[in-house]
């Protein structure tokens, strides 16, 4: 006869007097809903951010795009397409920029500005006039940071090649501002009309052409693109909208932001894990009033509702705190991820983040704590009279099967709502899982092995101390998988940032090449090996670049390759860039240090046609094996070729590697530039030499490899700096669980510290024991981590990153060493009563 | 109305315990009328708290049966025994057994709205004046003295007008003062409410007060002052 009102005034008046510490244990939910919040809100801004500035990213409504000169046909195109509308053209390519004032040389990214872009957006300058001032003269407008490098100033003359211009301004801010492109060099925009004069545009160096467009009102670059694109994919150029770009920049973004998201919900999963360890000890203390309950007259379907409302109740609080945090967390994030983001994001709530956040919250709430909620209905009536004679095997019960399933499936759920893949969300769901099991096996052997294995001959302070980690109603599990899972991601993240870094610096480690030059024609090579052998420098042999396109591959053309089937999607095929770049190809008779051939055999033998050996995962794009027919467009010369083996390439090394390899004896003759490398490990030298050969050989760049190390350096250490900021809620998450699990149990202690020293022990053993408990438990968790992190963290450097992998034993001491300190400080700090209470104030207490 | 509130036929009750089975309760037979006051006595283990609990449907036998106003308990699963219980039954414990996050008058009012009753909270301040604690209906169990916590409990026990009261050494934990006030509000509610009374202890002094005395040892009936 019970209503749902008896249900919801009991779970009113349960809640009037729950514990302090349940509600603790309720904020390791807020914790993780903030992360989820914030994280989920910023990307919202973030969404909204491309949406809005998506025109000015493009700086025009539509634009055209090539890596060679348009054709004529495609000139014809754009004479009609600006017909009423506005075309703007930006040639752009690597050249060496040289101060003769200050004697400063840096290789640069040139682009050469025709017309009026952008249209929309604007590129902030330096004086502000220096933008639109810069096509009255042989003016350029620069990067800080060249002038930085340089040490040069504004009103200093550059040298481009064979041009000279005075550098008018600065560049504050510009569209598509994002991280990788400008870390081969700084910017500098020059008047087009100026290009040929810099004579940098020689053979082979790698130019990138830009057509903008800004449409009359009313006319569609929507329909335009639909129109226009499948011709324009077989000129190889490729046509971008707004939309488009709009579209691909969510698809990434989000792909970032998804990944972030999912480190918070692992805090909200731990947060899941905390409740559900408070539940258990709360079932426990409340059986003898369940028992009552049921004496009473209460069906236990109702008192299992009484306390499921109950956690409901402090879920949503829990959740509604934590939206609250997370909205003011989320102001912290555009600062974390500035330089990785193309868009200015200003933080502004996000109802909808806000909504989900709650409705997650909540969900984790209930899903974990229904497992031991379940409990409550086993409950016998009978318990309030005397304890269980027997403990009752009670048959497996099909609604805890249910709720487990339950567990999980929300688990893969809400992975895959944050990753936006059910794939990911179930791979997420696993990895989980199993670094959840390792973590308890290891708590369960400890316990076990305690149990069982005990040295007796041990000091009586550490055998009392370690049997505590299994007495009844222990929470040594809960407590290693709070600790434990929180250390291991913060060890995985900084394991997998650690080998990132040292593969970098190992590239650029004593004795490997710190300096590239490129772009040196064939009859500029004697000259260039001159001034390294003047300057007594060590050089590898010149590497011959030939450019060349695909002309048809196992017999079918180009143009039916890149046109894809109809309906397909606006790129064309996905692997469209495979047919549509441009190949610079080599041409050796052996296998280098940094490649392996995989799939046939490299012949020296010549043989008609030739063969060549292609990168593995390129030969998968193109679909093709070793034995089919590629023809090559090398300058306009069809070269029949047939695939002799496939080869794995190690591109992590600072090497000119190839996608494209040809045997001797058939590209000499053929339009070509070379490459070297060489070493000058002083800076200053490399400066110098750097100079020297800008005066002499203007087309021939130099790239200073140490500084792309320290640029992309700067760039990992980024995003794993927001990486961990979302890590830290997990052990956030796993200090209150540990703090919340110790209040849970305190009274317990207490009173066994009361009963020791009533005993006869001083307060100084009471405390080892204390320490002794804590101590094997930190200890415990974070060894358990460790390995498991040592694991994870291989796994990912080695089929991720596909390098080797260092442990660094004494970042991970120090790590070890802060979770067991966290751990015993926590612990102690909250036994402090433990010693502090006479014991007979503890025992009167009962 | 039944001519017996209680009846219990060839009642055992067998635990399983390390391995071995454990026999608790052998063939308890005897029948109770409406109104009566049994004591069930007996030393420690002799198996008392076991016969109440099988009285009260709060355990299962393992053979025999129990009538509870001509119900068969057996016959109903544990919700519907919850039910009766909520119906019918009325419960004093040793350990008072108050719900300790519930003031004293909630406690009270439990079993009534358990059964939706609205006056719940009526009823309860004038069943906790009863029992003498007017004034007393919003402490908690912890402010409470262990007189004064089985008072409420025996308040708790008649709220319903219970046809059978079940007490399980109610005044175990009491001083012997403090015990005989609790029995004389029993007797008292029995008399007026015409609750059928059912008393486990091992006080000879306090089952002399019932008007009928079961003597158990070792799971047998030793002596029935009925028969």
């Amino acid at each position: 006869m019970t209503s749902l009102a008896f249900v919801a005034r009991m779970a009113a008046r349960e809640l009037r007097a729950a514990p302090r510490r349940l509600l603790l244990l309720m904020g390791t939910v807020a914790v993780g809903v903030a992360a989820l919040v914030a994280i989920n809100s910023f990307t919202d801004n973030l969404q909204d951010s491309v949406r809005r500035q998506a025109r000015a990213l493009l700086g025009a409504d539509l634009a055209l795009v090539s890596r060679q000169t348009f054709s004529p046909r495609v000139e014809a195109l754009l004479d009609t397409l600006s017909r009423g509308a506005r075309l703007s053209r930006v040639t752009s390519f690597a050249g060496m920029a040289y101060v003769p004032r200050t004697a400063g040389t840096r290789l640069v990214q040139v682009a050469a500005v025709k017309g009026h872009y952008p249209f929309y957006g604007e590129i902030r300058t330096e004086p502000r006039t220096a933008w639109s001032q810069l096509q009255t003269g042989r003016r350029v407008v620069v990067d800080p940071s060249l002038l930085t490098a340089l040490s040069a100033r504004i009103g200093d003359t550059v040298a481009l090649g064979e041009g000279r211009f005075v550098i008018s301004g600065t560049v504050e801010s510009a569209p598509s501002d994002a991280g990788v492109r400008f870390a081969f060099g700084p910017r500098v925009y020059i008047p087009a009309r100026y290009l040929q004069e810099t004579k940098l545009l020689g053979f082979g160096a790698r130019v990138e052409h830009e057509a903008f467009l800004e449409l009359p009102a009313g006319v569609s670059a929507q329909a335009l693109a639909d129109r226009y694109r499948p011709g324009l994919r077989t000129e190889r150029v490729r046509l971008r909208t707004v939309a488009d770009d709009q579209r691909n920049l969510n698809d990434v973004l989000s792909k970032l932001t998804g990944y972030l998201g999912l480190v918070a919900l692992i805090a909200l999963l731990l947060g899941g894990i905390g409740v559900a360890s408070a539940i258990v000890v709360f079932v426990r203390q409340r059986s003898q009033s369940v028992a009552v309950l049921r004496c009473l007259g209460a069906a236990a379907g109702s008192i299992f509702a009484i306390y499921l409302l109950e956690a409901a109740v402090m879920g949503l609080v829990g959740s509604v705190a934590g939206a609250l945090l997370g909205i003011g967390l989320q102001h912290l994030l555009p600062g974390l991820l500035s330089g990785l983001l193309p868009v200015d994001v200003n933080p502004t709530l996000s109802w909808n983040a806000v909504g989900l956040g709650i409705g997650m919250g909540l969900w984790v709430a209930l899903v974990f704590a229904l497992l031991p909620l379940l409990a409550v209905r086993k409950v016998s009536p009978l318990s309030a009279l005397r304890r269980p004679y027997e403990s009752e095997k009670t048959p497996r019960d099909r609604w805890a099967i249910l709720a487990f399933l339950l567990l999980g499936g929300s688990t893969v759920a809400l992975a895959a709502h944050q990753t936006g893949s059910w794939r990911q969300g179930a791979i997420f769901a696993g990895a989980v899982g199993v670094a959840l099991l390792v973590l308890w096996a290891a708590a369960w052997l400890l316990i076990r092995g305690m149990r069982r294995w005990l040295p007796a001959g041990w000091p009586y302070v550490w055998r009392q101390g370690l049997a505590n980690l299994h007495r009844p109603a222990n929470q040594t599990v809960t407590l290693v998988l709070a600790i434990g899972f929180g250390a291991f991601l913060l060890a995985t993240l900084y394991l997998v940032q650690h080998n990132l870094l040292r593969q970098l610096r190992l590239t650029g480690g004593p004795a490997r090449p710190n300096l590239v030059l490129f772009d040196i024609q064939p009859d500029q090579l004697q000259a260039v090996e001159r001034e390294l052998n003047a300057a007594g420098l060590p050089r590898a042999p010149a590497t011959p670049i030939v450019p060349m396109r695909i002309r048809s591959v196992k017999g079918r053309p180009i143009t039916e390759l890149l046109a894809g089937s109809p309906g397909q999607d606006v790129e064309g095929p996905s692997n469209a860039w495979v047919f549509r770049r441009e190949y610079r190809s080599t041409y050796r008779d052996s296998v280098v240090a940094s490649e392996r051939v995989v799939e046939g055999q490299w012949s020296q033998a010549a043989q008609s046609p030739p063969r060549i050996s292609v990168e593995h995962d390129l030969a998968a794009e193109l679909g093709v094996t070793v034995g089919d027919e590629i023809v090559w467009d090398v300058q306009g010369v069809p070269v029949i070729t047939r695939v002799g083996n496939l080869r794995e390439v190690n591109w992590a090394r600072f090497e000119p590697n190839f996608f494209v390899v040809f045997g001797p004896g058939v590209l000499e003759a053929a339009p070509q530039s070379l490459v070297t490398l060489t070493r000058i490990p002083d800076p200053a030298a490399r400066g110098r030499f750097q100079r020297r050969l800008a005066e002499h050989f203007a087309n021939v760049s130099t790239l200073d490899l140490s500084l792309l190390q320290e640029a992309l350096e700067r760039l990992v250490e980024r995003v794993v700096l927001a990486i961990r900021f979302m890590a830290l809620f997990s052990l956030g998450v796993g200090v209150l669980v540990l703090v919340g699990a110790l209040a849970t149990s305190r009274f317990q202690r207490v009173r066994e510290g009361a009963l020791l020293r009533t005993l006869g022990a001083t307060r100084r053993q009471v405390f080892r024991v204390v320490l002794a408990e804590y101590l094997s438990l930190g200890l415990l968790a974070a060894a358990v981590a460790l390995a498991l992190a040592s694991g994870a963290g291989w796994a990912i450097a080695r089929f991720v990153f596909e390098g080797s992998f260092a442990l660094p034993a004494l970042q991970m001491a120090a790590l070890t060493l802060t979770v067991v300190a966290l751990t015993v400080i926590v612990g102690l700090a909250n036994s402090r009563d433990v010693v502090r209470r006479a014991p007979l104030e503890v025992l009167r207490d009962e | 109305m039944h001519t017996t509130m209680l009846q219990c036929q060839s009642l055992t009750r067998t635990y399983r315990s390390a391995g071995r089975d454990l026999t608790v309760l052998k063939d308890i037979t005897f029948s109770l009328e409406p109104g009566g006051f049994l004591a069930i006595l007996g030393p420690s283990g002799s198996g008392k708290t076991t016969l109440l609990g099988l009285l009260a449907g709060l355990d299962q036998p393992s053979a025999g049966k129990v009538y509870l106003d001509g119900q068969e308990l057996g016959a109903l699963n544990e919700d519907q025994r919850a039910r009766i219980r909520g119906e019918k039954v009325g419960f004093v414990f040793q350990a008072f057994q108050l719900i300790p996050t519930l003031t004293a008058q909630e406690n009270v009012q439990v079993p009534l709205e358990l059964r939706g009753d609205d006056g719940s909270a009526a009823r309860a301040r004038e069943l906790l004046a009863r029992v003498g604690l007017a004034g007393r209906e919003h402490h908690y169990p912890s402010q409470l003295s262990g007189g004064e916590q089985q008072r409420v409990a025996l308040a708790r026990g008649f709220s319903i007008r219970p046809k059978v009261l079940f007490a399980d050494e109610p005044t175990g934990n009491l001083d012997a003062r403090t015990g005989s006030t609790i029995i004389d509000l029993m007797v008292e509610l029995n008399r007026d409410l015409g609750t059928t009374l059912v008393l486990v202890t091992h006080d000879l002094d306090l089952a002399g007060r019932a008007s009928r005395t079961i003597r158990l040892a070792d799971g047998t009936v030793v002596a029935d002052s009925a028969s």
